[in-house]
């Protein structure tokens, strides 16, 4: 970034498919929204490189939104922190964040891979405003915490946080997979149909009761074999896992009931 | 040809196409995963009565496995792609779904797939739940354990069946030693299953019967209790043969096991080597046992 922005800037351009086949020149006279001006990326942004699927970002683009939107390819490595939309829409490619993602991270998703050293904001893999369904395929990684509506009406990508969850986690899920080691908020699951939410309820220290809708029914405790090969992916993605949340049993809650009600709640449970 | 003073015979083996698929079953501990590979694997020596030709290829360590347990890797071989979904389908849902704590997942990145955790998914009744990561497409079928976790989709891939070779000895003991420590040796050898028992055929078969109803008839040319009987191809020395049949994902792993078969086999008491073959009227692939040392 040449100067530090005060007004957001949308910037669908910057990815790797549309830089693919364009130098330095061309890159620089791609067009930017900066609030309501039209501006060229060279005027905000110093360019270097061209015609190529890896794209790094350095400086704080923590208000530049829509990078790496639907992008198919490619990888995109930002040394900072990230605006909204960030990977919203793609398909394939990788997108790597060394800070933290602001809202709307991977919304609508349908493949490919995002990874957030730092923490997210909401509706990480939501599903955009009168649609119904979020990411649907893909895997979103972040190593922080996460803000609220995560997973809204997911349906069957993966969705993994480190830290803890906000509020209204997987909120209408339709199918899909979120594993949150952390705490997860209140009304997590609500209006859920299908899909998996996880929790490790890890914490400071001091006991903070899991609290679930009451439309949550208690099922059984279990050895769930399929999360075993999530767990091994995650590791094979670099996360360390302990090996009992890989072996360990888990106490297994459906629900919503006033929904469909063959979604899932699964709390790792210590010492079983 | 000699190998430790044992006759290699100038002939060839006569080997098929076929289909081919492999699957993983992982279980709780490597005692549950052979359960339930040596019951997926019973009744599969010969495509001609058992619908398909399967074995163990060999254990697979838990951080080999998907899901981090014990395993056991398993072939299968039909003639046709279409048997191959049947046979899939029937054997994991009648003996790897029913056993204790296992799982089943696809092996082989095949071209082509076939579905089986797509067709065993109903008899979830409804409540089967469908899982996908990195593009792989897991079923969870609620049982009376938990779950059975199982694959949408195995793939499958052209492979070589039939090849064989048959060891010609003075006696039963010295004749079952030397296939012992064939078969020994070729399970080393990855890609490859001996589907008979033990991985031996004792009753090998030649394609005629003098009744009209039946296909195929005892190898009377290698019985040796018939040898004045028959144009035997028994020295006056052999009093037994028995047999290795191969089916492998390639024509080089079945002749890598072959070769290192034969080379196992030839022990003192042994009198000479052969194969089978229909005098390349029948199979696609001839595979001579003078080239395999060559």
């Amino acid at each position: 970034m040449k100067e530090p922005l005060a007004i957001p800037v949308e910037a669908e351009f910057i990815c790797p498919d549309v830089f693919a086949d364009k130098n330095c020149r061309e890159i620089e006279s791609l067009p930017l929204h900066h609030g309501n001006r039209e501006r060229r990326l060279g005027e905000l942004f110093e360019v270097h490189g061209e015609r190529s699927v890896r794209i790094m970002i350095e400086g704080d683009v923590s208000r530049v939104k829509k990078i790496g939107y639907g992008m198919t390819k490619g990888r995109i490595v930002i040394m900072g922190d990230a605006g909204m939309h960030l990977g919203a829409a793609m398909s394939d490619g990788e997108i790597i964040v060394e800070g933290n993602a602001s809202d709307w991270l991977g919304a609508e998703m349908k493949g490919g891979v995002i990874r957030i050293k730092g923490d997210a904001g909401n509706l990480v893999g939501a599903a955009y405003r009168g649609s119904n369904s979020g990411m649907n395929q893909g895997m979103i990684i972040i190593e922080g915490d996460s803000g609220n509506e995560v997973g809204e009406r997911m349906r069957k990508g993966t969705i993994t946080i480190m830290g803890r969850a906000g509020d209204f986690l997987g909120a209408g899920m339709t199918g899909g997979t979120i594993i949150v080691f952390g705490r997860i908020g209140m009304r997590s699951g609500a209006e859920m149909r299908r899909g998996t939410i996880v929790t490790f309820q890890e914490g400071d220290g001091t006991a903070v009761p899991l609290q679930l809708l009451p439309t949550f029914r208690y099922d059984c405790t279990y050895h769930p074999v399929f999360l075993r090969v999530y767990l091994k992916t995650l590791q094979r993605h670099g996360l360390e896992i302990k090996e009992e949340y890989v072996t360990g049993n888990y106490r297994r809650y459906n629900g919503d009931i006033v929904e469909l009600g063959k979604g899932e709640i699964l709390v790792y449970e210590p010492g079983a | 040809m000699h190998i430790n003073g044992v006759e290699i015979e100038d002939t060839f083996a006569e080997a098929f196409k076929m289909y081919s698929s492999r699957f993983i079953i992982s279980a709780v501990n490597q005692k549950w995963a052979t359960e339930a590979a040596s019951r997926v694997t019973g009744f599969a020596t010969s495509v001609i009565g058992c619908g398909c030709e399967a074995g163990i290829e060999g254990k697979v360590p838990a951080d080999e496995t998907p899901d981090g347990r014990p395993g056991v890797s398993v072939l299968i071989f039909t003639m046709g792609k279409k048997g191959m979904e049947e046979q899939l389908v029937n054997r994991v849902g009648q003996t790897v779904m029913t056993c204790p704590t296992t799982a089943c997942f696809n092996g082989l990145e095949g071209e082509e797939k076939v579905k089986v955790g797509g067709k065993l998914r109903y008899f979830g009744d409804g409540f089967q739940i469908s899982k996908l990561l990195d593009g792989r497409r897991l079923w969870r079928i609620p049982v009376m354990d938990g779950e059975f976790v199982v694959e949408d989709s195995f793939g499958i891939q052209p492979a070589v069946g039939g090849g064989n070779f048959l060891i010609l000895g003075k006696d039963l003991e010295v004749t079952l030693e030397a296939v012992e420590r064939a078969i020994e040796e070729m399970k080393g050898v990855k890609g490859v299953v001996m589907p008979f028992p033990g991985g031996i055929v004792r009753s090998g078969s030649k394609t005629s019967s003098k009744y009209k109803f039946l296909r195929a008839s005892t190898n009377t040319a290698f019985c040796p209790t018939i040898k004045r009987q028959v144009e035997s191809q028994l020295p006056e020395e052999v009093n037994c043969v028995l047999e290795i049949v191969i089916d492998g994902l390639d024509e080089g792993t079945v002749r890598e096991a072959m070769k290192v078969g034969i080379k196992a086999a030839c022990i003192r008491g042994i009198e000479r080597i052969s194969a089978g073959n229909y005098g390349g009227t029948l199979g696609q692939y001839q595979i001579y046992l003078h080239e395999l040392f060559r």
